[in-house]
């Protein structure tokens, strides 16, 4: 888990800090996204995880170890680091980018050429097709696959990931976000996530802390920041949608259902209430059949979601 | 042209002589280049990182290029006389510049994302530089050794002024023997030289980018 | 510094002389440069060959192409002239062209698009553009020439390259200092001077 306590950054020669007094956990195993708007602190907050920037105050401690008092090389070879533009060597090969840390490691070769070709299995890359290719062959997702890959490697607990989708093509970079948090949650990870995407935020994290001028505003699960958010700031912040938005959380599944059967193709059984709302207005129907049976009505929605208590 | 026979007949006559200019040319740049780029390619690692060092290093470095080549030559005989020795000294000071700047700028053009990802995996300082941040910056390098080889070649030339012996010598001889059969060889031998490093050093130069997959 | 005070004359015609063939060259070399230029430009093929030879032109050591020169041109100003002229060409050359490759596209297409003529759009869009291009190649076929013109002084064509040369034929350290001193602050003069005129053109 990610522990910030007290955590400020000070840049010298300037007035307001850009990071004030922040304190913050993400427990093990889950995700956190960092959002606010430009210049309110997250990336720097980030990056004081793995002290690529050093912070002027506070105690930053990761699964139970003071992160300030290590050797921060060691510190760095423990986490995993996920950029925007990715940042691969361009003149190594994919595996040699992704065998990185494991070679700081001294693992011993074998071990290594078995990990690459498990992760980037893991990442959604054919090993026999991109091990030996170079970045300047690869697309915006394939790179940025590869940099998920190699953070990895090392199978470090942690992992940090500056708005790691902002540079894949749009149409790839939903289901690419879905699937690289899958596995982040089959592996149990700690992720500390940030963008300035209000719906990848949603979508990726099972917490939320925003950020205004390097303060924390509210920290808390996504639905429940959607459904009361602390102040005004937060509410113009997360879109005059977030209603809708808090229903893009909520399976199907979970609202009740009506039996007997409706006009039109049925929804599948990962639709989301927002999918369903979405159908309803398309078709003009107030009933969407279900594909596990049954129907939904748009008053079951409404009822449901409006008076659904926020865990 | 009739200056042609006489440079060929010379040639004919004299091959060892023509030989051994070249082999003393070589050695005069060689040691001169060498010299230069183990003092500023170390030099410009060291201060890529610090911008105002940077700065000052190329202002240094640009003002020293700004000078005549035969200019830095002369400057040393109060202090080193005539011969090997200066002219060693002033060659190994005109091939600093451009492997100086080359270098840094070099380093300092190296992909941000690619230099962060490297800090940010954990690789030590010395691990950057030497694993990410060099072979990166090599195509760039590489092209400041070029010209400061091309460089070296040409003023090598001038050496013939200070005692320096080179190429250099059989165009003042030549001129100061009338004899333009060896003075022509040498200018032809100075100017193929010159070129063949140039042409050389580029093909190398191309490898180099090409491999570090740009 | 004795034998300095003595002979001003002999040194102030000495930079006189190294001044006009750098001077003189530098025009001769832009009155050619620019219409080739200018018209090698839009055309790759031509363009490549005759960039191509003017770096081979370039990269000929300044003691062998005064030597190449000698037999067909003799000694003297004129020929010393004819060499420096060979320097500067290529290095004006390749910053012009590059200049007006690197002028943004879209600046052309505005200025086409509103209806200039392609002489209107070169001299009213694409040399202004490229001038600071431009003076930058005319900053280091400057110090380029500055450097040939003191070997000129071998081929007996005057300027502060006679100082040094003397200088080293007497072991004149005095001569030598001044020569050489003399000739690196005229190089760093012409530099800064050329310099700043470009930074305010790029502004």
């Amino acid at each position: 888990m990610i522990e910030l306590q007290g955590v400020s950054k000070r840049w010298p020669g300037t007035a307001q800090p850009a990071v004030d007094d922040l304190s913050l956990t993400v427990p093990e195993g889950t995700s956190c996204a960092l959002i606010g708007p430009s210049g309110c602190g997250k990336t720097t907050t980030l990056r004081m995880v793995n002290r690529l920037v050093e912070p002027s105050a506070g105690a930053i401690r990761i699964g139970g170890e003071d992160a300030l008092a290590m050797d921060k090389v060691a510190l760095r070879r423990r986490i995993g680091y996920v950029i925007q533009e990715v940042g691969l060597f361009p003149h190594w090969t994919v595996a040699e980018n992704v065998a990185t840390v494991p070679r700081l490691l001294g693992w011993p070769e074998s071990r290594i050429a078995s990990r690459v070709e498990e992760v980037l299995g893991m990442a959604g890359l054919d090993p026999g097709r991109f091990a030996a290719r170079r970045p300047h062959q690869l697309s915006g997702g394939e790179r940025q696959r590869v940099g998920v890959a190699r953070a990895l490697a090392g199978d470090p607990p942690v992992l940090l990931m500056d708005e790691p989708f902002g540079a894949v093509d749009p149409l790839v970079r939903g289901d690419l976000q879905l699937e690289v948090l899958r596995l982040l949650r089959t592996l149990g990870k700690t992720v500390l996530i940030v963008t300035h995407d209000v719906d990848e935020a949603v979508r990726l994290g099972d917490a939320v802390a925003i950020l205004r001028a390097g303060r924390l505003v509210q920290h808390a699960p996504a639905a429940e920041i959607l459904a009361h958010p602390a102040d005004d700031f937060v509410a113009g912040f997360l879109g005059s949608d977030r209603a809708l938005k808090r229903l893009a959380l909520i399976p199907v599944t979970e609202a009740p259902h009506r039996p007997g059967s409706a006009a039109g193709p049925p929804l599948p059984e990962d639709a989301t209430l927002r999918d369903a709302l979405s159908e309803m207005v398309a078709r003009g129907v107030r009933v969407v059949p279900l594909a596990g049976g049954g129907c939904l009505a748009l008053d079951d929605l409404l009822s449901f979601a409006s008076g659904r208590p926020d865990a | 042209m009739e200056a042609i026979t006489q440079g060929l007949a010379w040639l004919q006559a004299n091959p060892g002589r023509f030989g051994e200019t070249v082999l003393d040319h070589l050695l005069l740049s060689l040691t001169g280049l060498g010299i230069g780029i183990a003092l500023a390619l170390p030099l410009g690692v060291a201060v890529a990182r610090s911008a105002w060092l940077a700065e000052i290093a190329i202002g240094g470095a640009g003002l020293l290029r700004t000078i005549p080549s035969l200019a830095v030559l002369a400057a040393l005989l109060p202090w080193l006389g005539v011969g090997f020795t200066p002219s060693v000294v002033a060659l190994a000071l005109l091939a600093i510049p451009p492997v100086l700047v080359n270098t840094v700028t070099g380093l300092n053009g190296v992909d941000r994302a690619a230099r962060d990802a490297a800090e940010g995996l954990g690789l030590t300082r010395r691990q950057q530089a030497l694993q990410v941040e060099l072979p990166l910056a090599a195509p760039m390098i590489f092209a400041g050794l070029r010209i400061s080889a091309v460089q070296v070649v040409s003023a090598a030339a001038l050496a013939t002024f200070i005692g320096g012996g080179g190429l250099g010598d059989l165009v003042t001889q030549g001129l100061a023997l009338l004899d333009f059969g060896r003075m022509l060889v040498g200018a032809v031998a100075i100017a193929a030289l010159a070129l063949l490093t140039e042409a050389g050093l580029g093909v190398l130069e191309r490898r180099v980018a090409a491999r570090v997959g740009a | 510094m004795r034998w300095t005070m003595r002979n001003l004359d002999t040194i102030a015609a000495a930079m006189a002389t190294h001044v006009l063939l750098v001077g003189a060259a530098l025009l001769i070399a832009v009155a050619i440069a620019l219409p080739l230029g200018i018209a090698v430009a839009r055309r790759p093929t031509a363009q490549r060959l005759v960039l191509g030879t003017a770096s081979v032109l370039y990269s000929l050591p300044t003691l062998a192409l005064f030597a190449l020169l000698l037999p067909l041109l003799g000694l003297g100003f004129w020929p010393a002239l004819v060499a420096l002229v060979t320097y500067a060409v290529p290095v004006l050359l390749r910053a012009l062209v590059a200049g007006i490759a690197g002028l943004p596209p879209a600046v052309l297409d505005a200025a086409e698009g509103m209806g200039l003529t392609p002489r209107q759009r070169l001299w009213q869009v694409e040399l202004p553009l490229a001038l600071p291009a431009l003076l930058g190649g005319l900053r280091i076929a400057a110090v380029t020439l500055v450097s040939a013109a003191t070997v000129a002084a071998y081929i007996s064509a005057g300027g502060l390259g006679t100082l040094i040369l003397t200088g080293l034929d007497q072991g004149h350290t005095e001569k030598i200092l001044v020569g050489a001193g003399l000739v690196a602050l005229l190089a760093l003069l012409l530099d800064q001077a050329i310099g700043l005129a470009q930074r305010r053109a790029a502004a």
